[in-house]
């Protein structure tokens, strides 16, 4: 099960993941990644603290995001991992293609860079 | 049998007795004896129909009023035999002897004895057809009360006059309210009424022959005994067996008037209502082969042409139809009766046209009268219109008409009983539907079950030998397909290649993807011997053929005998355990990769690279998938990859078979159950 919260901060929305993704639960996940993008938000900070454990169909939801963000000029940065999250993100190589920062500060500061 | 010698006895008893009355001499036999031979002849006739009549369940009620129709004929035509032959003697003195007389009396008493008793035992049975406590009671101290007037008779006291009235008013009374137990005649149908009213009649008939004829008797040998003996008081001394002082007789004979004029009575007043009746039992049958027709009969068809020819009958319509919406297109099926399609159509569009909401639009959900717009209708001959809905779960699937040519032709009952004709048709639609689908989904899963086999098939059932290691892979799939796979290849003498991936998602599509990568395996291996070439590859066959979102993870080694060398690049895989004998040290190998499908564009070569580690005797590689690290305790903890490792280096020393039956015994412990919610996939080498 999971809950996703979603506030704006500093012209950037800010996507709050509570709880377990699944295979089920992933729909949701890719829901609100895609009415974030279609209410034209080019800045989207995902708040992984609360994220208890993603599987693959979880990953593969950021991944399907990457070309389409690329395309679009839209960022993403995803924050605030536990290890045995990120580790999951690192097994598979999604770390790589993705921006993965420690806190809110350093993902907002690199959203910023980013967008310049 | 019995009845006809205790009836032998008596007449010859009675016989003698009055002889020997006439003579005044003192008759051979005791007085008594007829009397009592009566009463037996009576218990006897009593038994004997108890057995032939009451006992036998195949009879019904005409069947009943037959027997007693049939048994006052045989009776009758007896005695009217008799008669004939009196008539043939003409005024012979043999004709006039008071002792043939006698004789005929008594069997014309025997006989109407025999048909008092027979329909006094069918009566019993009508009284009897809706048994209640009271009712059997009440029968019981008539039966009693009959027995003790039987008795009396003979014994021959004489209590005091007012015992007897109130006795003779108790069982009136009694032989009043058990005749009032009339409910058979509700079940007889019209033509049953009428041939109960004719048995009944000429029942009526045989009663008053024999009682005229009985009295007559009696009166002639009394009167006969009285000149004979030229007493004034011959009651005193006759003995004779009169049918009037014998007051069973009496009581037998009133009761049975009674009833049958009872019968005949209630029969006569339920004839008009009888149809309704008839109608009510017929409804309940039409009831019963809709809500059973779905055992019974093939297709939803055969519902919708029971519906409308009990809707039909029950109301009496003129003609109906019934339009069911059909699933696939948007012209709906008209069943009809006794009315052409075309007319039906007409009627509809005629409604439509005037904007009556509610018939055939299919969007009402209820019952309408809409008879007052068929008035409108120029070249109809129907003047009443009835519309019911038929639903299946809440949603209206058709719609049954009604039409009358007569006006205002539907009441309120009307309405009802078809309605709920309509609605247990609804059901038995349902749950037709219902069967339907699990037949579908038995089917489906027996599909799946085939998807399993093939899919079991695409893993290797024999591994590549080789002569540097042995090697051993075990899977077990969640659902009822899985998307791991695993397989070896002899490149050449020296090489051998193995892959273990998986593929993201579980059930039917992840088989899918992991059969594409079964091809892909066995075509690039062959051609890119070195392992990030075959990653790039794959990864450019795979890029079109997965969906969004979905992605595989993979390992792919070259073991390389000659240089004791293993090659290998790993594709966003669990990382691989590798247990070195010289350090007695087992580690996972960290390194960089990205799983297949995550990257379409050219820059995926950035993303893999080929490692290589060299290997010697006794080394250990394991190779898995994530559901063996991510199997959760009841509690919810992972299995993890330190346990795993623990596991594996407990049972170091061992064939990799026995490592890998270690592996899963524990992991089964560990969870607790023998579900499992991923896919189990691992492959053990030893080098040698």
């Amino acid at each position: 099960m999971v809950h996703i919260k979603r506030l704006q901060e500093d012209g950037a929305d800010i996507l709050a993941v509570v709880g377990e993704i699944d295979a089920s639960s992933s729909i949701e996940l890719d829901l609100a990644i895609a009415k974030s993008v279609g209410e034209g938000s080019t800045k989207i900070l995902v708040d992984c603290g609360a994220l208890e454990y993603i599987s693959s169909a979880g990953l593969g939801v950021f991944m399907s995001y990457i070309e389409e963000f690329r395309d679009k000029n839209i960022q993403m940065v995803l924050f605030g991992m536990k290890d045995k999250v990120i580790n999951t993100f690192q097994i598979l190589g999604l770390a790589d293609l993705l921006h993965i920062r420690a806190s809110k500060q350093e993902a907002k500061k690199l959203i910023n860079e980013l967008s310049v | 049998m019995g009845a006809a010698i205790t009836w032998l006895v008596m007449v010859f008893s009675d016989v003698t007795v009055m002889f020997s009355d006439l003579k005044v001499l003192t008759p051979d036999v005791p007085l008594w004896l007829p009397r009592v031979m009566l009463d037996l002849y009576v218990i006897c006739l009593f038994y004997y129909y108890k057995f032939k009549i009451e006992r036998d369940e195949s009879l019904n009620f005409t069947d009943l009023l037959w027997r007693v129709f049939a048994t006052g004929l045989v009776a009758t035509v007896f005695s009217l035999s008799l008669r004939m032959l009196d008539f043939l003697l003409g005024s012979t003195k043999l004709a006039s002897n008071v002792f043939y007389i006698d004789v005929e009396y008594l069997v014309n008493l025997g006989l109407l004895l025999s048909f008092l008793v027979a329909a006094g035992t069918c009566w019993k049975r009508l009284i009897l057809y809706q048994k209640s406590k009271w009712l059997l009671r009440g029968w019981l101290v008539f039966e009693v009360a009959l027995l003790i007037v039987l008795l009396s008779d003979n014994i021959q006291v004489f209590l005091q006059e007012w015992i007897v009235i109130t006795m003779s008013i108790l069982t009136g009374l009694l032989a009043l309210i058990l005749s009032a137990n009339m409910k058979w005649v509700a079940y007889l149908n019209f033509k049953q009424k009428w041939t109960s009213l004719l048995l009944l009649l000429l029942s009526f008939f045989y009663l008053g022959y024999f009682f005229y004829t009985v009295t007559k008797f009696s009166d002639d040998i009394s009167g006969q005994i009285k000149t004979l003996t030229g007493s004034v008081n011959a009651d005193d001394t006759t003995v004779f067996l009169d049918f009037g002082s014998h007051a069973f007789n009496i009581y037998l004979f009133s009761f049975v008037m009674l009833y049958s004029i009872f019968s005949f009575l209630v029969i006569l007043f339920n004839l008009p209502t009888s149809s309704v009746f008839e109608q009510k039992l017929e409804e309940v049958v039409n009831f019963q082969r809709i809500s059973q027709s779905v055992q019974t009969e093939q297709s939803e068809e055969s519902v919708y042409r029971i519906l409308l020819e009990s809707s039909v009958s029950s109301v009496f319509a003129d003609a109906a139809w019934l339009e069911m919406k059909d699933d696939n297109q948007q012209q709906s099926a008209l069943q009809t009766y006794q009315i052409t399609e075309s007319d039906a159509r007409k009627i509809q569009g005629h409604l439509n046209g005037r904007n009556v909401k509610g018939i055939l639009d299919q969007s009402s959900d209820k019952t309408k009268n809409l008879s007052d717009h068929l008035a409108s209708l120029k070249g109809t001959r129907f003047r009443s219109l009835m519309a019911f809905p038929v639903s299946v779960k809440g949603e209206k699937i058709g719609t049954l008409a009604l039409l009358k040519e007569l006006p205002e032709g539907f009441n309120k009952e009307m309405m009802q009983i078809v309605s709920a004709f309509a609605n247990q048709a609804g059901i038995s639609i349902e749950n037709f539907r219902l069967l339907k689908e699990a037949i579908q989904n038995e089917r489906y899963k027996e599909e799946l079950k085939i998807a399993k086999t093939v899919q079991k098939s695409l893993l290797p059932d024999k591994l590549e030998k080789a002569d540097d290691f042995d090697i051993s892979a075990f899977s077990e799939s969640a659902d009822e397909v899985g998307g791991d796979y695993y397989d070896t290849l002899r490149i050449n003498d020296h090489q051998v290649s193995l892959i273990i991936a998986d593929v993201s998602g579980k059930g039917t599509t992840a088989a899918f993807h992991m059969s594409q990568m079964k091809g892909i395996f066995h075509s690039l291996s062959q051609l890119a011997p070195d392992p990030k070439d075959f990653m790039i590859r794959a990864n450019q066959a795979l890029r079109y053929c997965l969906e969004r979102g979905s992605f595989i993870s993979a390992t792919y080694f070259v073991v390389d005998s000659s240089k004791k060398i293993i090659y290998y690049s790993r594709a966003g895989h669990c990382p691989v355990l590798i247990y070195r004998a010289a350090e007695q040290k087992a580690e996972y190998l960290v390194d960089k990769g990205t799983a297949l499908g995550m990257i379409k564009g050219k820059d995926y070569c950035n993303f893999v690279e080929t490692n290589s580690i060299p290997y010697s005797t006794d080394d250990v590689m394991v190779l898995f998938t994530d559901g063996i690290t991510e199997a959760k305790s009841p509690k919810g903890e992972e299995f993890g990859l330190q346990l795993l490792k623990k596991t594996i280096v407990e049972s170091i020393a061992e064939t990799p078979r026995e490592m890998q039956e270690k592996l899963i015994k524990k992991l089964y412990e560990y969870t607790g159950t023998e579900e499992i919610d991923d896919d189990y996939t691992t492959m053990i080498v030893k080098f040698k």
